[in-house]
Formats: structure tokens, C-alpha cells, sequence
């Protein structure tokens, strides 16, 4: 069998089998299938949770059947019932809150109490503002005296989304929803930043392990150190695709299980018939009330659905996959020829800081990036070499042009090989340098050996 | 003929000389030694054998021509910090250095059985080698070392950490590895394996060679003329002008003598005078242990370097 691939073979066998990377692989997929699972759970307990809320007004009965009930909340409108008799007791009576409305609410708009002992969801407090606000408005109007008053505010009614749409130069038009590209974004930098980071110092270690044992004294009397250090390389990068792999296949499948059996079955089909439900939902739309909040939840459903299977995501993969063995690669030289001239992991820190800091100020324009994804900062960082696996990452779910994608993937391949002959060099002589501390000027003079 | 040749070599590093002007000389199918105190520059020789670092100046030679980086395959090198793989297995690991030194799977297969069964450790395959104490990751490490059958083989201080059985059975199989044609240099300051092991040695203190040659030579230059007698029964000679008498004993009816020669001194006039003193059962000269000289030289030296 040919060395390097022996070389290979132990680096990725003896990671593999570790209890460290059985435990990450089988633990990691549980964290995210968590981040898709939480907002469907939150999602599917609201709806179980009913609510019932007592209006009181004090004496006036303006707001009477004012707040229209919804799928999940019933408002119950109390006459003649004064707060202080019922605050105190309204738990044991089956209400999940009292809403206070003072008389003085047409020229205080904070008049309004909602008393409960649990904090009221967001999507309750906006329901309940929002019909006030339109009651109110309504009575001031009435002031005024207008005519046919109700048609009016029917035919102004009116209600806004944008609809992004991109166009490229053919003309050809993609339905995006920022959302999406923003949370793609996010994950891929983030995820990026930290498989470059985790798998380069795997390489560092590694590497130390065998400096600090002198077991490359022994092995480099078989084989030559640059195979050993492109060895281990590809060893770990073996490593870092099978983990990568296996959580994709775990999360997926964690989320299948995960989603088939604490789910309702009413929020899957919700989910997976969310273009028909548009039309019901526009429907609904038209005659305000009870399901006003299900309708305008479920077009953003749609969007943010019909968003997602507008992502490029062959692209998106190819491109992950792309800068991930790229970026690892030119970051593990990076890391193999620091740990080839310390001693010990401690001594590692003075030459860690200009490595790391490129991968930080990556992760930093990254998360600029899902803000302004067009920005000359962005454009720069996901060119050059160094920054590029995070920013362009993170750049491309908002549609980069392709020969912007073209430079940075060329750029980084030619980097690569000045990375890894750079390094080979170093590792070279400071894998068998022990006992000084190394320098600058010493690494200078490593790199410049002729030979 | 000289399978490996050390010619002048020297090493310097930034505050002091490792190695000034040392030459060492290995005969084929012999076992060389180069002792020395702590820091004297034996593991420099040694690395520079390995090419891990290069000679300031001085030439290397292996076969009579020059070393070439090619030539570090047919050495078998045990560094004296000891290089192993803490996490992996045993056997395992053997089977990977093996194979890096080119033995086919089968092969190393075959010969790891072999050495396994001959040091005992066959139970040891699948234990990991941080569960090892010390010696027993020697053990391993030697195997590892002597596998591919190298022509040329480097021990670091090879018998640290040992315990004496041990000792005894690494002493053996390295004796065995010179009768089936290796050349093996050791590097140690356990003087006492050295008159048992070496053919040839050189002493090296503070960078430089002070005493070179084969062991029995040097023996026999450094005796300090002195003989050891034993009488049958209770006998003191009585010192002349030829020797005096340093001490004797008597015990379990034989009387054991030794007497130093006077400047003057002639042995068959020492010799008659012990055969009329008493049945002489067995009569030697006293050889120092290799133990006596390399103190002897080293202290000589360092108040020499003293003096200066």
C-alpha cells in the first residue's frame, strides 16, 4: 500500500473511532434538528392552548364584542363588573386574563391593562390592539358624520406585503424571500467558521502530539515529512466530510421522527398544503374577524416556503462543500506548520493571532453580509482568499454573480497551493526543531531554505 | 570494513557546541557504543546519523560513500524519549510502522507474531499503549525498531526503564540482532551493559572524544597493574620488592588477594612468590570495570578543564 495512504488511513481510522467524534456526530444533530423542531412546537402549543379573557370596562360598555374571539382565544364581555372584583379571583373562574379597558382609552391610548399570571403571547397583544385601535378609529370617524361610513371603510381596507423578485440579466424573474437567504446565510457563515476552525486545530494537535513524542523521528526514517503532514491533512478532512455527512442524514432523519410523532397531524398538513391553503387564506381574508391572524400567518408560511424552494440550492451545496475543503485545506497548512514549530499547544497562541484574526473578521463581514449583501466590504471579503469560505457562504443565498464565484473559487485554489508549500516548508524543519522558542524571523528563515 | 564512518564532526547551537570534532568508526556486524555523561552530545551524534539535523561541518559515511537521505530507510532508530501513539493500540500501531517501512501486511503480520511470542507481550495486541508502563512501551517500541531488519541500528539509551529481567532479555535479543549481521551503535551511561554488549567504544564528555578503542583494549590500558590471587586455605603472602599486598580475605576456606605491582615489578617474580606462599588456585590481573574508567577519565578531565 502506497505510504501517504497508510498516513491517511490511521489519521482518519483512529479519529473516527474516538469516543469524542462518536458522541459530537450523534449529539449535534439533536441541537439541529432542535432549531427546526422549537418554532413548530411553539407554533403547535399555541393553537392547543385555549384561552378565554374577560373584557372589563368599568361601568361604560363601548368595546362590547369590539375584540372578535379567534381560533384560540374567546373574549367574554363582562357588564356591570368592576376590575377590583373579579382581579383578584379570575384564575378560579377559568379566565386566562382580565382586560381592563378605562373609560378614558379614546384620549389615552394606554389606558388598556391585560392582567394574567402567564406572559400573553405577542400574537394576542397585536389582536387586541389591533381591533381597539380600529374601533377607536372608527368612533372618531363617526364624529365626523360621514355618510355610507361602513362602505367606505370596507372599500379602504386595505392590506400591504412586498413581494421581492429577483431579475437577473436574461430577464427571468425568481421569487426570493430574504428571510430564507438570511437564515441561510447565517447557518452557512456560522457553520463554515466553525467546521474551518475545528477541523484546522484538530490538524494542529495532531500535529504537536507527534512533535511532543518524537514519534516523527521514528516515522519520518519511513517517510517524508511533507507526506506525513499531507497525510494527516486529508486524514482529518476525510474525518470532517463523514461527520458533515452523517449529520445531514441524522438531522433529517431526527426531524422526520421527531416532527411525525410529537407534531399534531393538523400542523404537518398545514405545512405541506400551504399553497392551497393561500387561496382559502385570501379568501378568509375578505371578511374580517375571526381568522384575520391565521390567513396573514399563513401567506408569510407561503412566502417563506415558496422562498425556500427558490434557493439555488445545488449551488448552495456545491458551493458549501466547495469552500469547506478549500478553506480547511488552507487553513490546516496554516494550523499543520504553527504546530509543527511550538512545542506545546501553549506556545501555539503567539502565531494562532494572525491566523485566527482573517477567520474572525470572516465570521464579523459575514454577519454584516446578511444585512447588506451587496456591500463593497462584502464584495472584497468574499474575494479574498482568507475570508472568502465564510463570506461568500454567506453571500451566496442572496444571488452573487457567477464570476464573482469564479474569482473567489480560483483565487482560493491558487492560494491553496502557496499554503500548503508555504507549510510543508515550515513543518519541515520545525517538526525536528525542540527546545528553543520559535520566532518570526526563525519561521522567515525555515521558508527560505533552499532545498 | 567500516559500515558507518563519522569524520569530524561538528554542531554547534546558538549558546554552546554540542559536538566538536568527533569521529567515530563502526566496523560491520559490530556493536558500537558512545557513552558519555548527561549532555555530553550523544543524542546529537545520533540525530545527525538520522539526518533529523544536519553537521555544522564533517562528513558522513555510510557503506564508504557518503549518506544520502535514502538512507535513513535502512535504519532502525529507538529515540530515547520514547515514539508512540498514546491512544492507539498495540498492535495495531506495530502493523502501521511496519507497514511504513514498507513490510507488506502479511509480512509484518509474520514477523510482529514472531517477536511478540519472543519478548511475551502476545497479550498485550489490543491493549492502548498509554495502558503500558514504561518498559512495556519500550518493548514495543524496540520491536517496532528491529522489524524491517534494518543493516544499521540506533539505540537511544535503550535500557532505561527496565527492570533487570528485562534488561537481560533486550541485552540477549540485541546480541542475537549482531549474530544475524546487523551493526548496531547504542548510545547509554549504564557502563555495566557496555562491557557485556560493546565491541568498539567511544567516550565522549563536554562535546569531545576522550577515550576511543575496543573495550578490551582499554581495559587492559587502563589496569592499574594489579592481580587478584586465590589461595586454597588460609594465605597472606608477604609483600617484596616486587609487589605489595592491598588486602585479603579469607572466607569458606579459600583466601581471595590482590596485590599491585611495584614500578619495578616483574610478574614471574610475582608469580613465584605466590606459588611459595601457598596452592594458588587462579591468579588475574585486575581489570578495571568500564564503571571505574569512565569515572576515572571523565574526573581527570573536568579537573584538567578546571585547572585551565
Amino acid at each position: 500500500m502506497n505510504k501517504i495512504s497508510l498516513i491517511i488511513r490511521r489519521e482518519y481510522l483512529t479519529r473516527v473511532r474516538k469516543k469524542s467524534f462518536i458522541i459530537m456526530t450523534l449529539l449535534t444533530p439533536f441541537l439541529f434538528a432542535l432549531i427546526f423542531i422549537i418554532p413548530m412546537l411553539v407554533m403547535s402549543n399555541e393553537d392547543k392552548d385555549f384561552k378565554k379573557i374577560a373584557v372589563v370596562e368599568d361601568g361604560s360598555d363601548l368595546f362590547t364584542n369590539v375584540i372578535p374571539d379567534t381560533r384560540d382565544t374567546d373574549f367574554e364581555y363582562l357588564s356591570g363588573v368592576r376590575l377590583n372584583d373579579i382581579k383578584d379571583n379570575f384564575s378560579e373562574m377559568g379566565y386566562y386574563g382580565v382586560l381592563y379597558i378605562s373609560p378614558q382609552i379614546v384620549t389615552t391610548p394606554d389606558a388598556i391593562q391585560l392582567i394574567s399570571r402567564k406572559q400573553p403571547p405577542i400574537g394576542l397583544l397585536d389582536h387586541i390592539s389591533g381591533s381597539l385601535e380600529k374601533e377607536i378609529e372608527k368612533q372618531k370617524l363617526l364624529a365626523y358624520n360621514i355618510e355610507d361610513l361602513d362602505e367606505i371603510l370596507r372599500t379602504i381596507n386595505t392590506s400591504v406585503r412586498i413581494q421581492t423578485i429577483k431579475m437577473d440579466e436574461s430577464g427571468s424573474t425568481r421569487e426570493t424571500s430574504t428571510g430564507i437567504s438570511m437564515a441561510l446565510a447565517y447557518i452557512g457563515g456560522f457553520l463554515m467558521y466553525m467546521l474551518v476552525f475545528m477541523f484546522g486545530s484538530m490538524v494542529m494537535r495532531g500535529v504537536i502530539e507527534e512533535k511532543t513524542n518524537r514519534i516523527v523521528e521514528v516515522i519520518i526514517s519511513s517517510v517524508k515529512p511533507v507526506q506525513l503532514m499531507l497525510g494527516k491533512i486529508i486524514g482529518v478532512a476525510l474525518v470532517g466530510l463523514t461527520q458533515f455527512a452523517l449529520w445531514i442524514v441524522l438531522t433529517l432523519a431526527l426531524v422526520m421522527v421527531i416532527k411525525s410523532s410529537f407534531l399534531p397531524e393538523g400542523t404537518l398538513e398545514q405545512m405541506q398544503q400551504l399553497p392551497q391553503s393561500l387561496a382559502q387564506a385570501d379568501q378568509s381574508m375578505q371578511g374580517a374577524g375571526a381568522s384575520t391572524m391565521t390567513a396573514e400567518q399563513l401567506t408569510e408560511y407561503q412566502e417563506l416556503f415558496a422562498g425556500a424552494l427558490n434557493q439555488p440550492w445545488g449551488l448552495i451545496i456545491f458551493s458549501f462543500i466547495f469552500y469547506f475543503l478549500t478553506g480547511y485545506l488552507l487553513y490546516a497548512s496554516l494550523f499543520a506548520a504553527i504546530g509543527s514549530a511550538v512545542d506545546n499547544e501553549t506556545e501555539t497562541q503567539q502565531f494562532m493571532l494572525p491566523v485566527t484574526i482573517p477567520i474572525i473578521l470572516g465570521l464579523i463581514v459575514a454577519m454584516g453580509t446578511m444585512q447588506n449583501p451587496e456591500s463593497s466590504l462584502s464584495f472584497w471579503f468574499s474575494i479574498i482568499p482568507l475570508t472568502s469560505p465564510i463570506v461568500m457562504i454567506a453571500r451566496i443565498p442572496f444571488d452573487v454573480p457567477a464570476w464573482e464565484i469564479a474569482l473567489s473559487m480560483g483565487l482560493m485554489l491558487v492560494t491553496i497551493v502557496g499554503a500548503v508549500w508555504m507549510a510543508a516548508k515550515i513543518y519541515r524543519t520545525g517538526i525536528l526543531m525542540y527546545g528553543k522558542k520559535t520566532s518570526y524571523k526563525e519561521l522567515w528563515k525555515w521558508l527560505t531554505y533552499k532545498g | 570494513m567500516a559500515l558507518f564512518e563519522a569524520q569530524n564532526v561538528t554542531k554547534r547551537f546558538a549558546t554552546q557546541t554540542a559536538l566538536d570534532n568527533v569521529s567515530i568508526n563502526v566496523p560491520e556486524q559490530s556493536i558500537y557504543g558512545l557513552l558519555g555523561p548527561n549532555g555530553a552530545g550523544k543524542t546529537t551524534l545520533i540525530r545527525i546519523i538520522n539526518q533529523i539535523t544536519a553537521p555544522d561541518s564533517g562528513a558522513i559515511f555510510l557503506n564508504g560513500r557518503p549518506i544520502k537521505p535514502d538512507d535513513v530507510y535502512n535504519i532502525g532508530y529507538l529515540p530515547e524519549e520514547r515514539g508512540l501513539y498514546k491512544k492507539m493500540k498495540v498492535g495495531e500501531q506495530a502493523l502501521y510502522l511496519a507497514q511504513l517501512k514498507g513490510l507488506s501486511h502479511a509480512e509484518a503480520m509474520r514477523r510482529l507474531k514472531y517477536w511478540f511470542k519472543k519478548l511475551e507481550i502476545t497479550g498485550w495486541w489490543d491493549k492502548k499503549i498509554e495502558e503500558l508502563s514504561k518498559g512495556m512501551q519500550q518493548k514495543v517500541q524496540f520491536i517496532t525498531t528491529v522489524l524491517h531488519e534494518p543493516k544499521l541500528l540506533i539505540f537511544d539509551e535503550p535500557f532505561t526503564g527496565f527492570d533487570p529481567i528485562n534488561v537481560k532479555q533486550i541485552k540477549e535479543e540485541i546480541l542475537f540482532l549482531r549474530e544475524r549481521g546487523a551493526t548496531i551503535i547504542f548510545s547509554t551511561h549504564n557502563m555495566g551493559s557496555v562491557e557485556e554488549l560493546c565491541d568498539h567504544i567511544t567516550l565522549i564528555n563536554k562535546a569531545s572524544t576522550i577515550l576511543e578503542g575496543s573495550v578490551e583494549k582499554i581495559r587492559r590500558d587502563w589496569a592499574a597493574n594489579e592481580f587478584n590471587i586465590i589461595f586454597e586455605g588460609e594465605v597472606t603472602p608477604a609483600g617484596n620488592g616486587h609487589f605489595s599486598v592491598l588486602n585479603s580475605l579469607f572466607e569458606a576456606g579459600k583466601s581471595a588477594v590482590r596485590i599491585k605491582a611495584t614500578e619495578s615489578g616483574d610478574t614471574n617474580e610475582i608469580i613465584k612468590a605466590m606459588t611459595a606462599a601457598g596452592k594458588v588456585v587462579s591468579f588475574n590481573p585486575a581489570l578495571p570495570s568500564m564503571n571505574e574508567i569512565f569515572i576515572r577519565v571523565v574526573e581527570t578531565r573536568n579537573r584538567e578543564a578546571a585547572k585551565n
